[in-house]
């Protein structure tokens, strides 16, 4: 084939939209989407990287901070969300062997985080609404600084995300426990407790064990998705709580904004969103380890009952460590800092620890292992949580976060390894793996561009978080800007690190497009003729 | 007091050879994993791992309080007494000192006593090559006080280390602190 009519057709004209169901179509939306959306985020973040190197003149310094404001949100709910949720609601009945609970609220989800993400993202760029993520009170209500008008319709996009999580978090659930037409009565309460871990709680009191009902993946996408409700429940209160001061500003009332504790809003907020950072992402990322270990190997997973309680383990954990965001704060309560703060903190040392040992035994026992696109992202990514998590408890440390916090040390060695190399390596390493179970078949057009893609991504998300790091290590602070060069050296080999990330993501699109072809990329957005219950072409459910 | 440089300096050194390590184990595990034939890992190495990682993740916090000297002045700073208390007020982007320049001798216990009029502001002293020497965070309607012993000579720069707009970024007041007296 010529290279025009791959472009068109992709990869030996094999990916054929309209042999897609329904699910596959809506599934393949949502990486789309998050893929467009990871783009915009490795767009923004170059702009700022050249921004710290020296001050773009189209640029202004509140654009940078908008910029600022809206890249980690793009990043974990415009791409990151979009990806998982797509995932998910694929797997979760490919898993269970039965048909989705509901495809039309799996759509709403879809539609929701899409346009959600483009108006909170439209909001930042067009009024400059810059309180960061942190949103520390009462900065998301500063009307000297920041437009009401703008601030509401920024909120309002991030409340769209939200409302499409909490259809997701229903549709999972609902899947799991529901009994599908024609089918006999599914134990509903005895499933969700297998997927929550209830019944292998009790396991640990009985005698005679009860077999689990549910998979490991599920289980893992169970309990992972509390944590998103949790969330969800969290950023809806906060958002409708600041909305309440925007529309009396534009009202022309200006609410007393000391009615809310500043303190306790830091508590509550950091404990929502680290059910994210600390819950969610960690419990998501471990439960994909496992199910892309099995795929690979078609072994069962090492220690698996240990793996499943780990993820419980990781569940409860992940409500009470949101007091190390707050170890800088002199007001917060001392044992706060030290329980919940440093010790609870450190327990997910242990727990990611035991993914990631748990990962590498089961890859260790099925042995030789051909070195596969998934396998080496899969790798990567365990890779990425290894150095970002201790990274992670060092800075949990009442000594060293009087040192640390908020330098690019945080942002760098923690945050950016983390969800560069960690999970979005694991993300790859899934998309790469059902990839020709979502395309039934296609064929991917290059393996020299998937390893340009692999490289490129692992060299610069490591030296990206390595260069902030050594900035931070000599004082330099994250979230403002250093007009005099004062730390130019690192921003440019950090800048050199981002330009390595955007070839892998350049490298990583080309392939997709070529691989299914342009004709397929449309394909995919037209309606699906087949049956919606249908999860596959060839079985039912 | 042990300077924070040192403590930085240990934990950039400690840090490194951790990487260093994990990156030659990952490169030598995908090495292995494509040669050799299959075999079972023993629970044993297993719960060997665990028991390493439970006495790393509580001895992290241990070996440091006792080795960080502003670690157990920062959890119970209500037992000691100042030998100077600077009170310093924050309000519209602008630090409000005391003096012009704060003055410190040698070896004094001081307490930085920070409050914000509006927003949640950061509280930072920074050395003369912009490497920092402590912060905090500054938090409307609450106490935000820091205890620290200057124990030798330098002249320090007040920074906000904590985003509060795109105003804050100009938050700086150069060389407002200086440490003398020492031999």
């Amino acid at each position: 084939m010529s290279f025009t009519e791959t472009l068109l057709n992709g990869e030996e004209g094999l990916f054929k939209p309209k042999t897609l169901t329904p699910m596959q179509k809506l599934t393949l939306r949502f990486v789309v989407v998050g893929l467009v959306y990871y783009l915009f985020v490795i767009i923004e973040g170059m702009i700022m990287r050249l921004y710290e190197i020296s001050p773009l003149p189209f640029v202004s310094e509140k654009q940078f901070f908008a910029i600022l404001t809206a890249h980690p949100l793009v990043g974990i709910f415009g791409s990151t969300y979009s990806i998982v949720c797509g995932a998910f609601l694929f797997l979760v009945p490919f898993l269970m062997k039965k048909p989705l609970w509901s495809f039309r609220l799996a759509n709403w989800t879809f539609l929701l985080i899409a346009i959600g993400t483009f108006v909170f993202w439209s909001a930042g760029f067009i009024s400059h609404y810059a309180p960061l993520y942190t949103l520390y009170w009462p900065l998301p209500a500063d009307f000297s600084q920041f437009a009401p008008l703008g601030g509401a319709f920024f909120i309002l996009g991030i409340a769209l995300i939200m409302l499409g999580t909490v259809f997701f978090v229903i549709n999972v659930f609902k899947t799991i426990a529901y009994t599908p037409e024609g089918w006999e009565k599914q134990p509903s309460g005895a499933l969700i407790a297998s997927a929550l871990g209830v019944s292998g709680a009790e396991n640990l009191f009985r005698r005679k064990k009860k077999e689990h009902l549910v998979s490991l993946p599920v289980a893992a996408i169970a309990r992972g998705t509390v944590d998103m409700a949790l969330n969800s429940a969290v950023i809806l209160f906060t958002g409708v709580l600041i909305l309440v001061y925007m529309v009396a500003a534009l009202l022309g009332h200006s609410l007393k904004d000391t009615a809310i504790d500043a303190l306790l809003y830091k508590n509550w907020f950091w404990w929502g969103l680290d059910l994210i950072a600390d819950g969610l992402v960690l419990i998501f990322v471990a439960g994909t380890w496992y199910l892309l270990a099995t795929m690979i190997t078609g072994r069962k997973l090492f220690m698996q009952n240990i793996a499943r309680a780990a993820l419980l383990l990781e569940l409860v954990v992940s409500w009470t460590v949101w007091s190390h965001h707050l170890l800088a704060d002199q007001a917060q309560p001392a044992f706060l800092k030290v329980i919940s703060g440093e010790f609870v903190t450190a327990f997910e040392l242990i727990t990611q620890g035991l993914a990631f040992f748990i990962t590498l035994a089961t890859l260790w026992a099925a042995r030789p292992l051909k070195m596969t696109n998934p396998l080496k992202f899969l790798l990567g990514g365990l890779l990425g949580f290894a150095l970002a998590v201790p990274a992670g408890i060092m800075q949990a440390d009442v000594g060293l976060n009087r040192i640390l916090h908020n330098t690019q040390w945080v942002v760098g060695p923690h945050v950016h390894v983390a969800v560069l190399v960690g999970l979005t390596m694991t993300l790859y390493a899934a998309i790469y793996i059902l990839f020709p179970i979502l395309t039934n078949g296609a064929k991917l057009y290059s393996q020299k561009l998937a390893n340009v893609h692999f490289w490129c991504h692992l060299i610069g998300g490591i030296g990206m978080g390595a260069f902030m790091g050594m900035a931070g290590l000599q004082g330099m602070l994250r979230r403002t800007l250093y007009l005099d060069g004062e730390f130019k050296t690192f921003m440019i080999l950090a800048g050199l690190s981002g330009a390595l990330l955007l070839i892998a993501f350049l490298s990583f699109f080309c392939n997709i497009v070529m691989s299914v072809g342009i004709k397929g990329v449309i394909g995919i957005f037209t309606r699906s003729e087949l049956d919606r219950g249908t999860l596959l072409p060839e079985a039912k459910g | 007091m042990v300077d924070p440089a040192l403590v930085l300096k240990g934990q950039t050194i400690a840090y490194t050879c951790y990487c260093i390590v994990i990156l030659l184990v990952m490169g030598w595990f995908a090495l292995k994993i494509t040669r050799g034939t299959s075999g079972v890992v023993k629970p044993g190495l297993f719960y060997t791992f665990v028991g390493f990682l439970i006495v790393l993740g509580v001895s992290l916090h241990i070996i440091t309080y006792n080795t960080i000297p502003w670690s157990p002045v920062d959890l119970h700073r209500g037992n000691y007494t100042p030998d100077k208390t600077f009170e310093i007020s924050i309000a519209k982007h602008e630090f409000r000192l005391p003096s012009e320049k704060l003055l410190v001798d040698c070896n004094d216990l001081v307490l930085f006593d920070v409050t914000t009029e509006d927003l949640t502001y950061g509280f930072g002293l920074f050395r003369e090559d912009n490497s920092m020497l402590f912060q905090m965070q500054v938090v409307p309607g609450h106490r935000n006080d820091i205890l620290w012993k200057f124990n030798s000579p330098g002249t320090y720069t007040i920074r906000s280390t904590e985003y509060s707009g795109p105003a804050g970024i100009h938050m700086v007041v150069k060389n407002a602190v200086e440490v003398r007296g020492c031999n």
